[in-house]
């Protein structure tokens, strides 16, 4: 903006409580990654400062892969992530765009219908759900969760690129038609490509979720190795009342590592994606 | 290269009619021109020919073809639309060689086809350019390139050039014309600027309120519109439409329109006579009014007082806004006019070139030749 912003006033408005904010949110994130890399004696000494480092070891993230199940997890939980993913988005693109584009008989309602079923809570939904899974013999399988998490994933992300393929012109499908497209050509060849942050923001959405989900998961997905992350780490490191601090400290570090790498790369794009229409271009 | 007819097409959107009994035939290699107010139907006509809307009534002939089944992609079309439609996120090559790829063509002829077209459009330097890297008239180009390259059997044109300044307009219009011309084929070439219309059409189709209006050359539309609406459309400055009382007075033919009466052409006399005693409006073009001063001699004596009101010198000719009695017209007159602003003027006024319409709606036009 034009005007009379002082280094000062810049210091004062924008650099303070940004420098706030920022220690806010990273200090848990400081603080778990600090206790994972310590010996367990260290995190009960009281004489040590508990938010410095005194020894470094590794200890912690061996004990996690040769006592636990981590890997397995590691593996459960990106196989269902993934899965869930990419069938929600094939579905979703589909959706968004039929409601985006098709006129038919009871589409508003169809699109209004959607919305709402992403308002009924996972707290409610489990409990039929549950009978479902248990009606297909699904329990304990990859498929009890691949097939419970879209009815979470597939409404937001509908909605989500309808909005998103809403913002790109209907003359360059309809260009693409009379150059000798089919519909589901035009979609794949011309809108798909176009609509690639939207896409990516949906993803984004789709895999935090499933990488993050904690009831679903406990409930379908609980005996032996096959737990996801979130489930695992908090079944088997916390034993009673005895926490394993260091190991659950690993876990977690380890368990919010992919978000984080996924966030940093595509942020520009998930950005883009949900504020897609909200001005013209 | 093909005929194409439209036969007795409608399309309603609900209750609303966008077409209505629409009977039209474009002959091979005509270039025809719908023209109408914006909301008027024509661009859902030209849709309807590509197939990206569906008649609700009637049936659309490509050829020998009826299309009314055939997708957009099986009609042997293609469109440029006024965005443009270009594929953002392909270079101008590839833009222009989609529609070929789509249809499995060797590499070696795609290639040819586009170098052709973008020779003609003199786009060679932009071919790997993106879209968002050109101007609104190379944009232009590259979407006339890109329906040039599939030697379709009809062209459709949807207002293409609205989004270009001024004189890229005038400059498009041009090399359509001669694009026309180079390609031999049939356009079909929707606008609601009645200048493209009259430049650049072999034939006109003049539309309003989901109705053709007017078929005809763009002369034939000019000189002869069929009503009050087309006078006042096709035209520029657009024609002046005055009420008036149509007397028999020691028998000639009179037109009154209380500040002035002006006496009817004996060779237009017989035609209207019908009218005599009752209410029309009398059309004239602003063409068509002179300044006494430097009027031809014939027509000096048909000659009315007007008070000037806006003087627009134009540096070719002078528009004068002018007040009649409590009637405003426009006059194009001589630019040796010499004028000022509330000063009355005396204009003679060519009434071989004057129109007579109904007073009521559909406001016809009294045929007079």
């Amino acid at each position: 903006m034009v005007g009379s912003e002082t280094l000062g006033k810049r210091v004062l408005g924008i650099y303070l409580p940004l420098a706030f904010f920022i220690f806010f949110l990273l200090f848990p994130f400081y603080w778990m990654s600090l206790v994972s890399f310590k010996p367990t004696n260290d995190l009960f000494e009281l004489k040590y400062n508990p938010f410095w480092l005194q020894t470094f070891t590794l200890e912690n993230y061996l004990y996690l892969f040769q006592n636990t199940d981590f890997s397995e997890w590691l593996k459960n939980t990106l196989i269902i992530s993934v899965v869930s993913t990419v069938l929600s988005l094939g579905c979703s693109i589909l959706i968004g765009y039929a409601l985006a584009r098709l006129r038919f008989p009871g589409s508003n309602f169809l699109g209004v219908g959607i919305f709402l079923a992403y308002l009924v809570p996972p707290t409610l939904l489990f409990i039929p759900l549950s009978q479902v899974i248990a009606k297909l013999n699904l329990y304990n399988t990859y498929w009890a969760l691949i097939l419970t998490y879209p009815t979470q994933l597939i409404p937001f992300a509908s909605w989500l690129l309808m909005g998103y393929f809403r913002t790109i012109p209907k003359e360059i499908e309809e260009c693409a038609m009379a150059d000798g497209c089919t519909r589901m050509q035009a979609l794949v060849k011309i809108i798909l490509p176009l609509s690639l942050p939207g896409m990516i923001s949906a993803g984004i959405f789709c895999f935090t979720l499933c990488w993050n989900e904690f009831l679903y998961a406990l409930i379908f997905m609980s005996s032996g190795p096959m737990k996801t992350i979130p489930v695992g780490t908090v079944s088997d490191l916390i034993k009673a009342d005895t926490l394993f601090w260091g190991a659950l400290m690993a876990s977690a570090v380890l368990g919010s590592f992919p978000i984080a790498f996924l966030y940093s790369f595509f942020v520009k794009y998930y950005v883009e994606g949900l504020t897609a229409g909200a001005v013209k271009r | 290269m093909a005929k194409v007819v439209l036969e007795n097409i409608s399309k309603m959107f609900g209750k609303v009619a966008a077409v209505k009994n629409c009977d039209l035939t474009v002959e091979d290699k005509e270039f025809v021109i719908l023209v109408g107010p914006s909301g008027c139907g024509k661009s859902t006509a030209l849709r309807m020919v590509a197939g990206l809307e569906e008649p609700t009534t009637g049936t659309i002939y490509i050829g020998d073809r009826a299309v009314n089944d055939l997708p957009p992609k099986d009609r042997d079309i293609a469109m440029v639309f006024q965005e443009y439609a270009l594929y953002p996120h392909m270079s101008v090559y590839k833009n222009m060689a989609f529609a070929l790829k789509l249809r499995k063509f060797p590499k070696e002829e795609i290639d040819q086809r586009v170098r052709e077209a973008s020779d003609i459009l003199g786009i060679q330097d932009l071919l790997d350019r993106k879209p968002k890297q050109l101007s609104g008239g190379q944009r232009q180009r590259v979407a006339v390139g890109r329906a040039i390259v599939r030697k379709p059997a009809v062209f459709l044109f949807d207002e293409p050039l609205s989004n270009l300044d001024a004189k890229l307009r005038v400059q498009m219009r041009a090399e359509l014309s001669k694009l026309h011309d180079r390609l031999q084929t049939t356009i079909i070439y929707v606008t609601h600027d009645q200048v493209e219309a009259m430049t650049m059409g072999t034939k006109i189709v003049v539309m309003k309120d989901a109705l053709i209006q007017q078929i005809g050359t763009p002369l034939g539309v000019y000189n002869f519109p069929v009503n009050l609406f087309v006078a006042g459309f096709i035209g520029s400055p657009v024609m002046n439409f005055i009420p008036c009382r149509v007397l028999s007075k020691d028998g000639r033919l009179m037109i009154d329109a209380e500040a002035f009466q002006l006496p009817i052409p004996e060779k237009k006399a017989p035609y209207y006579q019908a009218l005599a005693g009752s209410e029309a409006f009398f059309g004239i073009r602003p063409n068509d009014i002179y300044d006494r001063l430097f009027a031809p001699e014939h027509l000096k004596e048909n000659a009315i007082r007007a008070v000037v009101d806006v003087i627009e010198p134009l540096g070719s000719e002078i528009h004068l806004n002018v007040t009649a009695g409590k009637h405003n017209l426009v006059a194009m007159v001589d630019t040796q006019t010499n004028v000022r602003m509330h000063q009355e003027i005396e204009l003679a006024i060519d009434l071989n070139k004057m129109h007579l319409f109904e007073k009521n709606p559909p406001n016809l036009r009294i045929a007079a030749e």
